[in-house]
């Protein structure tokens, strides 16, 4: 292992140039103790069940028991039910299945790429936003399975996972179809993987103090998934290198996942699909659409279990100005694809754009750049940043903007492509609608069961960021400035 | 009679914890351990502890991913049903590389989860430490440092002392 970085005495030139003094913020806020930590999270898988989380859950399993009608009538009649036909073929099945795959993208950018730019502040929002990525994938993978009708031709023979048909002919590997298959359910399984990695030590910490209170049956459950993890150095070390790796190779991951959801569009010859701005511009839409979800899902939390100790200010901040970074480059995309579509000079390409801004679909395309292209320029302000519960309204509309989104994209084109012979228009059956509006109850129940029975943050991350937690003694609080800056003498 | 596993000595402090595993080193134990609730920077060096192994079983898996997505593409597309899809080649690396590449994460990440575990010798559901009436607080806010009886150097009162000088506290022995 390198040497800490406080062990080189710094530059000699620094003392001559005397650089401003910028402090670092802090990441858990009144200086907060290890039991501190430990006490709070373990406390809230601890407690009784709060009347609150009965209410939600009932309502969430409400919610979610219009998907399992809804798909249940899709299965025993047919897809039919759906209300897409020629020639749109394709409609809120894809549309949901993006939106929430998209989703998901926030939770893997937060452990997997804040982790390798050494983001510390990611430590205390990543648990619950890689659960939020899991649950995202688990409402998105509804939609491939069930769009198929009779479902189980999904795997034999696959429609969607590798196997031979009647006459033992194999998938179509060029197809992005196929691709996408490989690329979702790889993202769902190493994102379980990866999240449970990170509840180990959380596990063994739950199984000792359950233990320690007596508490035998739940102490063997958590002990169980713990894996008897006991805290040694010799372990941490594996593990680290382990999480690195699994940080390392998620973050090709998750950019490959939603550039393959969009080969889905790019790959085909459609007005308005075929462009090659797709993968980065659908990457940053998936980033900016999870950063709403996460704000959205965390600022009730914060509120819930006075964890503003752990989600400061500073951690809102950050969030907001991904958002903002994000929000700005789907913006661009916005602008860029319009104006491809006149300076590539092919009729068909400039009629779709004309026709998704002032067509049928009009009130979709302006329903997306309110929310997805003004929305987040509220976020420059501070005033607006440091006001959560406008905050959280304006990551609702993010949520609503993203949606809209993929609706756009997937409908508008197909419904007016090269021949207005074939023009048509879509609406959604009452079946449709019904089954997405469930999955938010799909997600909420499994969310809902996160917060109550998995430590929603990983103490073992959040303690190694406080500055106790330095070995050399060089916290704020024992030296007001970190190693890369210099005192001001 | 119980068989003594090791000694257990408490501190207080990240940097109490570091300087004291830099002297364990420094006296020449192998067989120790120091447990933390957090991964303390740096532990590593001062410990004495050399890099982690599991990256040579992560690329193992990510090889073996790669190989078997353009192996089982080939196969499948090329092979075993030789599928005409708009006059294009029967096999293109080019085509198979979206699904190769998934694999190689896919198979990358067990390998790596696995290695991590079978490196660490884990699940291990008991061991001596656990019983250690002082460990509850090992994965809450206290460190702690374990000498093994079947170190070469280990000798019950001379390593105590040890223990105690570099500023262990609550010094006990633990059982098999």
């Amino acid at each position: 292992m390198a040497a800490h970085a406080s062990d080189h005495p710094a530059p000699a030139i620094l003392a001559e140039v005397k650089p401003a003094v910028i402090r670092r913020a802090e990441l858990v806020e009144h200086h907060r103790d290890f039991k501190w930590i430990t006490d709070k999270i373990c406390g809230i898988v601890e407690g009784t069940t709060p009347a609150w989380w009965w209410w939600c859950f009932s309502v969430a399993a409400f919610v979610a028991s219009f998907t399992v009608a809804g798909l249940i009538y899709l299965v025993s009649t047919g897809v039919g039910v759906w209300g897409h036909s020629n020639p749109v073929n394709w409609a809120w099945d894809i549309v949901n299945f993006v939106f929430w795959i998209g989703i998901g993208h926030a939770g893997t950018l937060i452990s997997a790429i804040l982790c390798l730019l050494r983001q510390k502040w990611r430590t205390s929002i990543n648990r619950a936003a890689e659960a939020m990525t899991i649950f995202a994938v688990v409402c998105a993978a509804i939609f491939p399975v069930f769009h198929v009708g009779r479902i189980w031709f999904a795997t034999w023979p696959g429609y969607l996972f590798p196997a031979p048909n009647a006459n033992g002919i194999w998938q179509n590997f060029r197809s992005p179809l196929e691709w996408d298959v490989f690329a979702v359910s790889t993202y769902g399984t190493v994102s379980v993987l990866f999240w449970y990695v990170g509840l180990i030590p959380d596990l063994g910490t739950l199984r000792d103090r359950f233990t320690a209170a007596g508490k035998l049956w739940r102490a063997r459950i958590y002990g169980f998934f713990s894996m008897g993890w006991r805290g040694s150095n010799r372990h941490w070390s594996n593990y680290e290198m382990a999480y690195l790796i699994l940080a390392g190779i998620s973050t090709p991951l998750v950019l490959s996942v939603h550039t393959i959801v969009s080969f889905d569009f790019a790959v085909s010859l459609l007005p308005g699909w075929h462009t090659t701005i797709f993968p980065p511009y659908f990457v940053a839409g998936a980033i900016f659409s999870g950063f709403g979800m996460v704000l959205t899902l965390m600022l009730p939390l914060r509120a819930i279990f006075r964890l503003e100790d752990l989600i400061t200010q500073y951690h809102i901040d950050c969030m907001c100005k991904i958002t903002l970074a994000t929000g700005t480059i789907v913006g661009y995309a916005y602008g860029m694809e319009f104006f491809i579509a006149w300076y590539g000079a092919n009729p068909y390409e400039g009629f779709a754009f004309i026709n998704r801004a002032f067509g049928h679909y009009s009130w979709a395309y302006w329903i997306m750049i309110t929310c997805n292209v003004i929305t987040p320029q509220f976020f420059w302000s501070k005033w607006v940043r440091e006001n959560t519960a406008l905050v959280w309204i304006l990551s609702i509309f993010v949520n609503v903007g993203m949606w809209f989104e993929r609706f756009v994209i997937i409908v508008t084109s197909l419904a007016r492509d090269f021949l207005p012979s074939s023009w048509g228009y879509y609406s959604p059956s009452i079946v449709e609608v019904f089954t997405f509006f469930g999955t938010f109850g799909v997600f909420g129940v499994l969310f809902l069961l996160f917060i109550r029975f998995v430590p929603i943050m990983p103490m073992s991350e959040v303690k190694a960021v406080i500055p106790a937690a330095d070995p050399h003694g060089h916290g704020p609080e024992t030296h007001p400035m970190r190693t890369e800056s210099v005192p001001n003498r | 009679m119980k068989k003594t596993y090791g000694l257990i000595a408490a501190f207080d402090s990240t940097p109490a914890l570091y300087h004291a595993c830099e002297q364990v080193r420094d006296a020449g134990f192998k067989q120790w351990d120091a447990l933390t609730p957090f991964p303390v920077h740096g532990l590593d060096a001062a410990m004495g502890i050399k890099r982690s192994k599991v990256p040579r079983i992560s690329i193992c898996g990510g090889i073996a991913g790669f190989t078997t997505g353009m192996t089982f593409i080939w196969w499948a597309n090329s092979f075993e049903y030789p599928l005409v899809v708009g006059g294009k080649p029967y096999f293109s690396p080019m085509f198979a590389f979206p699904v190769s590449y998934e694999l190689t994460i896919l198979f990358t990440a067990f390998a790596t989860i696995i290695g991590m575990f079978v490196v660490n010798g884990l699940p291990m559901h008991y061991h001596p430490v656990q019983k250690a009436p002082q460990f509850v607080r090992a994965l809450d806010d206290r460190f702690f440092i374990v000498i093994e009886a079947n170190d070469p150097k280990f000798n019950a009162t001379e390593t105590r002392a040890l223990l105690a000088r570099i500023g262990g506290q609550d010094i006990a022995e633990l059982e098999e």
